[in-house]
């Protein structure tokens, strides 16, 4: 049926097949691109020429083309908190946070209020819909642009309303459509990273070290030896290994434990990484009330590697432990997320503490 | 565009297309119908042929007078904190001075009296301003400057101003004036810079000597014909235009306030404190809003943002703007607003209603039969901000 749909467009190749998609099955489509960040000319996210490739796109498409400027939310919802999760010593993921926040949650309000019915994004995911009328997220037909791990926060109402035209291809056709359709995004590469922090503009250190005081700290071992140390302990990551000025002879050691206050890291060899179990805080259940079967599948980042798990509930109200099936892995650092799946569904994700 | 603007401009972009500065009897003929166009220009604006340079705009007629009297002669900048940026840019660019105005966007005189000193050599207040409609108090101000400032030139940007001000009068005392033909029924892409004798500026563009040395390049003959043309039938029009549009700006404004609760009509004037220039000369644009010109109305509707209420009125083929957009086309809250005292949140929820001297009776009554819905429906939808996520009880059976 057609349906007045909103496709977030960023300029790249993904959501303009997507768009390029529901116009080919009769919607009334119109493009919109969210200028999140960075002055009137910024590079990097949201720069003029992403909003240009959009607008030249949706103009191919014989579409509407509107820029959204949500960047204050953008600001108070995924960078002052990225900021202050690394403040802390976490580990965090502002691409998720920006979904959660952005582009299921501003946007689809604002698509709401505009009247549209839906909201579709470039994203290779799928949202699968149950006999008894219940959706979830599931993994996108191409494993290595798989992105369900990132819009696991999708619940009952947000997928209702999402389309996600380009999950059941491969990178491949999507390209090959764009290529088809002569889209001038078709070779444009794949966005990298975390979107508000360029190389050109010095980095994560130099975003930080903008916005926060970074603490130089001291490195010890498990006994409490000092071995060494480091320039800031706010960037520094629980299981990293280089750049903690350790290369050399002997066993590769991690960093196995940052404590931001105390302006230490413990480091250690690779078991001491290991942990039977990791705890969940911030859970969301994806969109259905259908019973889950297991095993359960956990998987802790963007393309991690899914290990069965068993769940039980965490200590603290709403948290759940997960215990690895397969024995301990390696730690999941403070602040990342982690989805659990059913088969190629996520049943849930929340954020490791 | 007016009609007669294009058909002036069409033989000049045909048959007529020579280049104004050539020898020959057609170059000739192009030199005249720029000469012409040039005593249109003096005449609308107050000022000699001789004073007229012709630019490729507003932005450029502003940063010439700006940034040409900051290279010839130095010294300090002075501009009012609601100037459009291509004044405030340059400004800030030179490590100018900024003056605050009041919450009616009038310029603070006391502040600007204490901006002024015999290092300025350049003070920039726009007639009207282009967002919410302010006209300042140019007398007066001109007043003070060569009281505290004598070495400093005076220039307005009266890009907003021709079609609703007497500019020709209330700019007497100033001594650079822009103007942007779009502005009043010519082309985009064409403007005017008055350079009075007594202020002198370095050129920006140079080469080819046009304009007497004051902005090098090929004049844009069409372009100027066409704005000499619009220029003419703005200012003849001018006390009809402003009487008429005047009534449906007041019809259009009254009725939303009227309609729609709790909005706000942007900077109330502060009565008392209105400057007696205002009243003393010709400001047939000061209807009944009194200090505003009239095809200027501003509202700021708490509640909305106005770049979705945008996107409703276009569907119902009403187009109004809001604040400032940038060059990714996102809109920003606008400095005006800031500038009068307008919270940032209040400022997202802004929409200038700019009439024109074609706009109709119909087109407002399509704007008080769309808005008011539009406005509910944005205010309904606003409720915040229960995340889309389910709950956070667990389904699991079996796992848990």
């Amino acid at each position: 049926m057609a349906a007045r749909v909103l496709v977030a467009l960023s300029g790249g190749v993904d959501s303009s097949v997507a768009a390029a998609r529901l116009v080919e099955d009769g919607h009334d489509v119109t493009g919109v691109t969210m200028k999140l960040w960075g002055g009137a000319s910024d590079t990097g996210c949201c720069s003029v020429a992403d909003v240009d490739d959009a607008r030249r796109v949706a103009q191919q498409l014989d579409i509407e083309h509107l820029v959204f400027n949500f960047g204050d939310d953008f600001m108070a919802r995924v960078v002052e908190p990225y900021v202050e999760a690394h403040e802390r010593g976490d580990t965090p993921n502002p691409c998720i946070e920006c979904n959660r926040h952005l582009k299921f949650d501003r946007l689809l309000r604002r698509a709401d209020a505009l009247g549209f019915d839906a909201v579709a994004t470039g994203h290779h995911a799928r949202v699968v819909e149950h006999p008894d009328g219940s959706r979830r997220i599931a993994r996108g037909a191409d494993p290595a642009k798989d992105q369900s791990y990132v819009l696991y926060m999708l619940g009952a109402d947000a997928l209702a309303r999402v389309l996600l035209p380009v999950g059941t291809l491969t990178k491949a056709e999507v390209r090959a459509e764009a290529t088809r359709l002569g889209l001038r995004t078709a070779d444009k590469p794949d966005s990298q990273d975390v979107c508000f922090i360029t190389a050109t503009g010095g980095g994560r250190r130099t975003f930080l070290g903008d916005r926060i005081e970074l603490h130089p700290g001291r490195l010890v071992d498990r006994a409490g030896v000092e071995v060494g140390e480091v320039e800031a302990v706010e960037l520094v990551t629980v299981g990293q290994r280089k750049g903690l000025g350790l290369a050399g002879a002997g066993e590769p050691r991690y960093a196995v434990d940052v404590d931001v206050a105390a302006r230490v890291v413990t480091v250690g060899p690779a078991d001491d990484l290991l942990d039977p179990s990791v705890v969940l805080g911030d859970l969301v259940w994806s969109g259905t009330d259908t019973a889950v079967s297991v095993p359960l599948l956990a998987q802790c980042s963007a393309h991690g590697v899914p290990r069965e798990v068993t769940v039980a509930p965490g200590a603290e109200a709403g948290s759940i432990e997960l215990t690895w099936t397969d024995g301990p892995q390696r730690r999941i650092a403070r602040g990342q997320s982690v989805v659990l799946y059913a088969g190629d569904e996520v049943v849930a994700g929340g954020i490791a503490t | 565009m007016r009609p007669e603007a294009i058909e002036a401009m069409l033989p000049w972009l045909t048959e007529r297309h020579a280049n104004p500065s050539g020898a020959h009897r057609l170059a000739r003929d192009a030199r005249r119908a720029l000469d012409d166009a040039r005593e249109v220009m003096a005449c609308a604006l107050g000022a000699a042929p001789g004073e007229i340079v012709f630019t490729s705009g507003g932005t450029e007629a502003d940063n010439l007078a700006v940034l040409g009297t900051a290279d010839r002669h130095g010294g300090v900048l002075v501009c009012a904190a609601t100037e459009h940026h291509a004044v405030l840019e340059p400004v800030e660019g030179r490590g100018g001075r900024v003056v605050r105005v009041r919450a009616d966007g009038v310029i603070d005189l006391d502040a600007l009296t204490e901006a002024l000193d015999d290092d300025v050599t350049l003070v920039s207040v726009m007639l009207a301003n282009n967002e919410v409609g302010t006209v300042q108090p140019i007398a007066a101000i001109a007043d003070l400057v060569r009281d505290r400032a004598p070495a400093a030139v005076l220039h307005t940007d009266a890009v907003q101003a021709l079609s609703w001000l007497d500019v020709a009068t209330l700019a007497a005392p100033v001594d650079l004036i822009s103007v942007s033909a779009h502005k009043f029924g010519g082309p985009k892409g064409v403007g005017a810079l008055v350079v009075r004798d007594r202020a002198t500026l370095a050129a920006r563009q140079i080469g080819g000597g046009q304009e007497r040395e004051r902005r090098g390049g090929t004049q844009n003959v069409a372009g100027i014909v066409a704005m000499a043309t619009a220029a003419a039938a703005a200012v003849e029009q001018r006390p009809a235009t402003v009487e008429r549009i005047g009534a449906r700006r007041d019809r259009l404004v009254d009725g939303l306030l009227a309609a729609v609760p709790d909005l706000i009509e942007t900077g109330r004037p502060d009565r008392d404190l209105t400057d007696r220039d205002l009243t003393d000369r010709d400001l047939g644009a000061v209807v009944d809003r009194s200090g505003r010109i009239a095809g200027t109305g501003h509202l700021c509707i708490p509640g909305i943002e106005s770049e979705a209420l945008l996107f409703l009125l276009e569907e119902r083929e009403v187009y109004a703007s809001a604040g400032s957009s940038c060059s990714s086309g996102a809109m920003e809250p606008s400095h005006v607003l800031a500038a009068m005292g307008i919270a940032r949140q209040l400022a997202f929820g802004s929409l200038r209603l700019s009439l024109g001297w074609s706009s109709t009776d119909a087109e407002v009554d399509l704007a008080l039969e769309v808005l008011p819905p539009a406005i509910e429906r944005l205010r309904r939808f606003a409720e915040p901000t229960q995340p889309t996520t389910a709950s956070t009880t667990a389904p699991i059976s079996g796992g848990v």
